[in-house]
């Protein structure tokens, strides 16, 4: 049986105290009594009590003092006064400061049961509406991210040592799962904050525009080159910099990075001075970078050199837990962008949002409900606003928009699927793949017989 | 004199004492407890366990007259007597035990009349009484208030109380008891 609380019995009647706590010890409660006012704050400072019943009238410290005292040690626990001597003043006086209750001596048994049972089951109630409140509320942050998920909870407490450490960090995971967020996020967490954080998308330029973003250039190191422009480097120094998509940079680019790397120093293109560089690397993929080094066309060396602390972001779909957490998130940001009174979404729009592959990950999300806040006649969107009608009918026609690989092949699962009954053996059948890859399939793309 | 490991039941009441009533009550206890019960009487409650402003007699009082004079070798002794017994603090209690101690008492004073305050029948008196004393004994043991209020280790407050619950431990706390009699019968 579970222990009950603790009960703190202050008189100045050895007999009081000696029956009160007897009286208590056998409803299970655990009893400590105290002589006077003085013995009973010891008391309180060494254990916490549930409730106190503490008599009014006392030599020295009379029970309105210990009341008030013990309301200072304890504001939580439970002061429940006894007197012989009642008067409607002392009464009141006692529970403006705080008593929950007084008994007049001698009470019933009944009532002095009832006091005590109700008392610790509403102690009982709050601390388990604290627990659920809390469990409810428990979510994880790094700087301006949000997560419910331990997955993401990992990421956090990784990236949050190696924010203080000085060491590159090689960010992984799908588009749109928050790659250049996470890099900021670290960025200002670090003993860098105070310096710039600069970006580079390694895949949206060519090699000699990149060379030249990253390093700078000399005055006529090449056409167009009027005036001497300092790279990447050079402005991101003391600070952090993010090279984005560094799978896509070219081998001429992966071996010039790999010496700044090593060297800690670079030329501008068209110079010939070397200057030294201080910057925290911070690097990003989509792609699987270790493939690429068996391919041959990632070099393992720089590989290497970035790989020192890697941290993977989980897709959206792996994560769904975090959906409302982000969609709230996203609408408090439109609602003070737009100045439009968002609320919320819809129970079926957020059943549609939950049930979503989110192939384009928390990006892609974001989209929808920009799209569907701009949309929004009233504070609450719909699906109908949200726009996520078409890949989640099965069988339906197209989407009109262009839907990527994943998104057709889950459709076209789900209406095999339906054709068939949820017949598994036919439905691969009619695929072309074996009965363990369409299972494989159904449990990827969450798949449910509903649908 | 009680046997080591047994049970006392001790009439320490003013008025007679009811034989057959008592003797029926010590085989309930014993067959409760499986330990051997024997049965005693004493003059009734020493004069200085009486508040004579309340008419009373304190039990935490009646069971420390009790503990002074412990009989060698009983485990539990149960003082049952037909004063009212009181606490300072409350209008009256039934009984009092020590929780996982050797006394307790039980007073028969409120258990002769009907919730509505009509005499109650003999055999109502003798269930009610049988029940206190295995609840009083309950806590020697180390039992607390059970929530089942079927249970005798229930809390009761009233006759109608007393009434409502069986003369026997819920499952849970006939566990506990067995528990704690085998922790006791180890140390």
């Amino acid at each position: 049986m579970k222990p009950k609380g603790f009960i703190l019995v202050v008189d100045d009647e050895e007999v009081v105290r000696e029956s009160l706590a007897s009286w208590l010890t056998e409803d299970g409660y655990r009893v400590d009594t105290a002589a006077d006012g003085p013995a009973a704050l010891a008391r309180l400072a060494e254990r916490g009590y549930a409730i106190l019943l503490v008599d009014l009238k006392m030599p020295g410290m009379d029970g309105l003092e210990v009341l008030a005292k013990a309301r200072a040690i304890q504001p939580d626990a439970a002061v429940i006064i006894m007197t012989a001597y009642a008067t409607v003043d002392t009464a009141v006086q006692a529970m403006k400061q705080g008593a929950y209750d007084y008994l007049v001596k001698p009470f019933e048994p009944e009532e002095l049961s009832m006091m005590v049972g109700k008392l610790t089951n509403a102690q009982t109630l709050q601390r388990e509406n604290v627990l659920l409140r809390k469990a409810l509320k428990r979510q994880f942050e790094f700087k301006d991210m949000v997560s419910k998920s331990p997955k993401m909870e990992a990421v956090f407490e990784l990236a949050r040592i190696a924010a203080k450490s000085h060491s590159t960090v090689l960010i992984l995971g799908e588009s749109g799962t928050g790659k250049e967020v996470l890099a900021r996020a670290i960025h200002a967490e670090s003993p860098r904050k105070d310096g710039p954080f600069v970006g580079v998308s390694c895949a949206a330029l060519t090699e000699t525009l990149l060379e030249s973003e990253l390093f700078g250039h000399e005055r006529g190191a090449f056409t167009g080159a009027t005036g001497a422009a300092r790279g990447k480097f050079e402005i991101a120094a003391r600070g952090t910099l993010f090279l984005d998509e560094i799978g896509d940079i070219s081998p001429k680019l992966q071996l010039d990075l790999l010496r700044v790397l090593d060297a800690r120093e670079f030329r501008r293109v068209g110079g010939t001075q070397l200057i030294k560089t201080d910057v925290r690397i911070i690097a990003a993929t989509n792609r699987d970078l270790k493939k690429l080094v068996e391919l041959g066309t990632f070099r393992e060396d720089l590989y290497y050199r970035l790989n020192v602390i890697p941290v993977t972001l989980p897709p959206l779909r792996d994560r769904k837990e975090d959906i409302p957490l982000l969609v709230e998130h996203f609408l408090v940001q439109f609602r003070a962008e737009m100045r439009k009174p968002l609320e919320g979404v819809s129970k079926e729009a957020m059943e549609m949002l939950m049930a979503h592959p989110w192939p384009g990950n928390v990006r892609e999300l974001r989209n929808v409900l920009e799209r569907g806040a701009v949309l929004a006649r009233g504070p609450i969107l719909t699906p109908l606003e949200l726009d996520l009608a078409a890949p989640q009918t099965p069988g339906a026609a197209p989407a009109e928009t262009p839907e990527s690989l994943r998104e057709a092949e889950r459709r076209h699962i789900v209406a095999v699927l339906r054709q068939h009954r949820w017949n598994i053996t036919h439905s691969a059948k009619t695929l072309g793949i074996d009965r363990v890859t369409l299972y494989n399939k159904i449990r990827r793309y969450q798949i449910h017989e509903e649908e | 004199m009680a046997e080591p490991g047994n049970i006392l039941l001790t009439w320490i009441g003013k008025g007679p004492v009811d034989e057959g009533v008592l003797e029926r009550v010590r085989q309930r206890v014993e067959d409760a407890f499986a330990l051997p019960t024997q049965v005693a009487v004493v003059n009734g409650p020493p004069g200085d366990t009486l508040d004579v402003k309340r008419g009373q007699h304190s039990s935490t009082r009646i069971l420390r007259w009790i503990l002074t004079d412990l009989p060698t070798g009983a485990q539990k002794v149960l003082g049952i007597t037909d004063v009212d017994l009181f606490i300072p603090v409350l209008t009256f209690v039934f009984g009092e035990a020590q929780v996982g101690g050797p006394a307790a008492v039980v007073s028969t004073a409120r258990l002769g009349r009907t919730f509505d305050d009509k005499p109650a029948s003999p055999t109502q008196v003798e269930a009610r009484l049988t029940k206190e004393c295995l609840h009083e004994l309950g806590h020697t043991f180390g039992l607390v208030h059970c929530g089942a209020g079927a249970c005798v280790m229930s809390r009761s407050n009233s006759v109608l109380d007393v009434d409502q619950k069986r003369p026997a431990f819920c499952r849970d706390c006939r566990q506990r008891l067995e528990e704690l009699m085998q922790e006791r019968n180890r140390s």
